[in-house]
């Protein structure tokens, strides 16, 4: 009802829909997690063929110059299917800070991860920063001609795998300063770059990366020193944004697998579909979703031409609303389902998982309620 | 997250903005502002300047009177219609009983009522909801006995909003009781000075007296007042249900009520700071808001959709269910911000000229009454339960 897609987003969400339809069934998807590298190289060459992964990104690198709504639809379609490859990590978040920030390393490497051959990944959480994106530790200190980093991040998606990271550093001031953060290009292959790669719960790699004097030289600076904060506010509000889009293709698909679970399930010699009491609960579902959805949406529209301040108020009112819409959705699916939700082999606990790190991810949605009351007080 | 408007759009709006301002009556517009209740005249004199300006009857055919506006732009207005603190649009004529005449009516109905509810000459109620029949409407007992030209009707209607200023009701009637209880139901319109309808008022928990019974002891009612056929009349009452569904949502109103809110907490002070400081009040402010703008953006949405020719069907009730919740959540915000002046009742004193001046500020005054009288938004045009039904049936399969 709240959405109307134009003939080219049709094709983006045709082609992609097809894809998680054919090719990414659970079981599918369960043995790309318990390969090696977490996911296909094989899918991320479809993925490159088909244009997504220069999407969004501007055409002097490479890029195809989508919208904000062309990426929603995008991440919306992958996220019906929970798609594990390296997406959000080489695209949404390290590609989107080169593309924002230009210069010749963007020229240089955004062509390459269009092209399938490179993989990034953005390296900026850090232990103890929780989500407070100018709370940096880790440090680049001058030496010589160039910086020598210390220090550890966390939750660097797909750190494993990537060839280049995103890699956030103190050049200046205090450990919470806005100013005196910069960005740093490093070869993940460097020396003193140690990467320790994880699982992560709902079916993601992940890499703690500890840095040990590494050393750089200057032309590792993408874009401007000491004036790196404004790059991750724009990368983390806009990914705020597509990780809604993904949640709510992931909702969208949770509110379905419970109708037709209900449908089938038979206690008390009838199926649970026609219990009132349930038939509630998946009317709020429905609700929850399509409400959260038409925000995204909205959101998504309004990337393409706002203010820091507008872009930022908008990510935190779609945290907010993705996030309580995922956890009432997530929540009452596992509910609804009764004992064979907490089974491993359904495929609804791995859409709840996935639902709940959304909500988790860049501070969930109370977060986000105090983020936009600061900003609105202002 | 402001919209984003065409170039024309926005001058559309700053012309209905200008109208407005030109055009309504000071001393209504600050009742309106102050949730002091309307008189006939502050109804009846908004609705004349609308018809004086054309603009009377937005979801109306043009070969009616309606203005031809895009979806788009009937939603600007109804938006500056409630930004701008007017009387809210009486909807029994225009809005409901007009799109079933224009639709299903004879001629002769046609040329005589559409006219006049127009004009506004006719004040339009509704007579629908019985003592025995509300969320489940076609049990409906109310009775109309052919007798020649006329069919007698006999029974009683209720929760009839403003019955007490009206020209003319339009009633859902049984006259057949043989079959189905959807069938045999009829649509009559009927003249209330006709011998043998009377009205009393309710009392609502508010101290309002809106709404009322409308009683009809052998009525005689002339058989050219039947719209469309007889026993037909469940599918029109569906129909008009169908009608403007994006409008119930009243993302207008709630974005002034919402902005009245904020002016509230900035007055109210809390120890050191005002009410718009304090983190916990606010954060619960910001929530109403952010649902707002996801309210906006399915309404949006669903009138883009109406422009493409695929106006929303029953999944349209999430808009009344989203829209009625955050219309009741700023009203009990309100009654939380202006604390302990919530408590005063004092309906004397809710007039411009009143003699005696309020108790409390004077944006305190109806914060109670107003979030008691809200309560029935959830009850009302198909219940919230009746709501999900619709979801859980129609749009889920259940």
């Amino acid at each position: 009802m709240s959405v109307w897609l134009t003939d080219e987003q049709q094709l983006i969400k045709d082609s992609a829909e097809r894809l998680v339809q054919n090719d990414y069934t659970i079981e599918a998807r369960q043995k790309l997690i318990d390969s090696e590298e977490g996911f296909s190289r094989e899918n991320w060459a479809t993925f490159a063929e088909l244009g997504w992964l220069g999407l969004p990104f501007k055409e002097e690198h490479g890029g195809f110059g989508g919208t904000g709504v062309d990426m929603a639809v995008l991440m919306e379609a992958l996220g019906k299917g929970l798609v594990v490859e390296p997406f959000a990590s080489s695209v949404i978040l390290a590609g989107t800070a080169l593309d924002l920030a230009g210069g010749p390393l963007a020229e240089r490497l955004l062509p390459e991860m269009i092209a399938g051959e490179r993989l990034l990944a953005f390296a900026h959480s850090e232990p103890k920063s929780r989500f407070n994106l100018n709370d940096v530790a880790v440090t680049a200190a001058t030496d010589g001609d160039g910086f020598k980093i210390n220090g550890q991040k966390m939750l660097v998606y797909h750190g494993g795998s990537a060839d280049s990271l995103i890699v956030s550093a103190r050049t200046s001031g205090a450990q919470r300063d806005r100013d005196g953060i910069t960005l740093f290009v490093l070869d993940r292959a460097a020396e003193g770059v140690s990467v320790r790669g994880h699982q992560t719960v709902d079916g993601l790699r992940a890499a703690e990366v500890t840095f040990t004097d590494v050393r750089v030289g200057a032309d590792a600076i993408l874009g401007v020193k000491d004036k790196g904060l404004s790059i991750i506010e724009a990368v983390v509000d806009r990914a705020c944004v597509f990780f809604a889009a993904e949640a709510s293709g992931a909702m969208e698909q949770a509110v379905a697998l419970t109708v037709d679970y209900t449908k089938e399930r038979k206690q008390f010699g009838r199926p649970l579909s026609s219990f009132q009491a349930l038939q509630h609960k998946m009317a709020d579902m429905y609700s929850a979703h399509q409400f959260s959805r038409a925000l995204t949406y909205r959101a998504a529209a309004l990337l393409d031409d706002c203010s820091p301040a507008e872009r930022a108020e908008a990510a935190a009112a779609v945290k907010v609303k993705c996030g309580q819409s995922a956890k009432l959705v997530g929540e009452e699916a596992i509910q609804l389902h009764g004992g064979m939700g907490m089974t491993a082999d359904m495929p609804i606990g791995h859409y709840f998982k996935r639902l709940t790190m959304i909500n988790a991810l860049f501070g969930n949605a109370q977060y986000h309620l105090k983020r936009y009351t600061a900003m609105k007080s202002e | 997250m402001e919209l984003v408007l065409s170039a024309e759009d926005e001058a559309f709006r700053q012309e209905v903005r200008a109208f407005i301002r030109d055009k309504l009556d000071p001393e209504t517009k600050r009742k309106v502002e102050l949730g002091y209740p309307l008189d006939k005249n502050d109804y009846v004199q908004w609705h004349k300047r609308m018809f004086e300006q054309g603009w009377a009857a937005p979801n109306w055919p043009v070969e009616y009177g309606g203005p031809g506006w895009t979806p788009i732009q009937r939603h600007i207005y109804d938006e500056e219609l409630a930004l701008g603190s007017t009387p809210r649009v009486i909807p029994f004529g225009v809005s409901m009983v007009a799109p079933v005449i224009y639709t299903f009516g004879s001629a002769e109905q046609k040329a005589k009522y559409l006219p006049r509810i127009l004009s506004f000459d006719d004040w339009w109620c509704q007579g629908y909801s019985e003592p025995g029949s509300g969320s489940d409407l076609s049990s409906l007992r109310t009775k109309a006995v052919r007798d020649g030209d006329h069919y007698i009707v006999n029974g009683q209607k209720t929760w009839t909003t403003l019955a007490q200023y009206a020209d003319m009701i339009f009633c859902l009637v049984r006259t057949d009781d043989s079959g189905k209880q959807q069938e045999g139901i009829s649509f009559l319109l009927i003249d209330m000075k006709t011998p043998g309808i009377s009205v009393t008022p309710i009392e609502t928990i508010d101290g309002d007296v809106e709404i009322n019974s409308v009683f009809f002891e052998d009525v005689r009612v002339p058989v050219e007042n039947l719209v469309g056929e007889e026993g037909k009349g469940w599918t029109y009452a569906k129909f008009l249900l169908g009608h403007e569904r994006t409008g119930i949502a009243a993302v207008g109103r709630s974005k002034r009520q919402l902005a009245r809110l904020k002016t509230i907490a900035e007055h109210e002070v809390n120890g050191d700071i005002t009410l718009a400081e304090d983190t916990d009040f606010q954060e619960r402010v910001s929530q109403v808001e952010i649902e707002l703008f996801a309210l906006e953006a399915m309404v949006i949405g669903a009138l883009e959709g109406e422009a493409r020719g695929n106006p929303p069907g029953p999944e349209a009730s999430i808009l009344k269910i989203k829209g009625v919740e955050v219309q009741q959540a700023i009203t009990e915000l309100a009654v939380e911000a202006v604390g302990n002046h919530a408590h005063a009742f004092a309906p004397d004193t809710w007039d411009i000229h009143a003699n005696e001046p309020g108790i409390g500020p004077d944006y305190a005054a109806t914060a109670a009454p107003i979030y008691f009288n809200w309560r029935k938004a959830s009850i009302y045009g198909g219940s919230n339960e009746i709501q999900r039904e619709i979801i859980a049936k129609r749009v889920l399969g259940l």
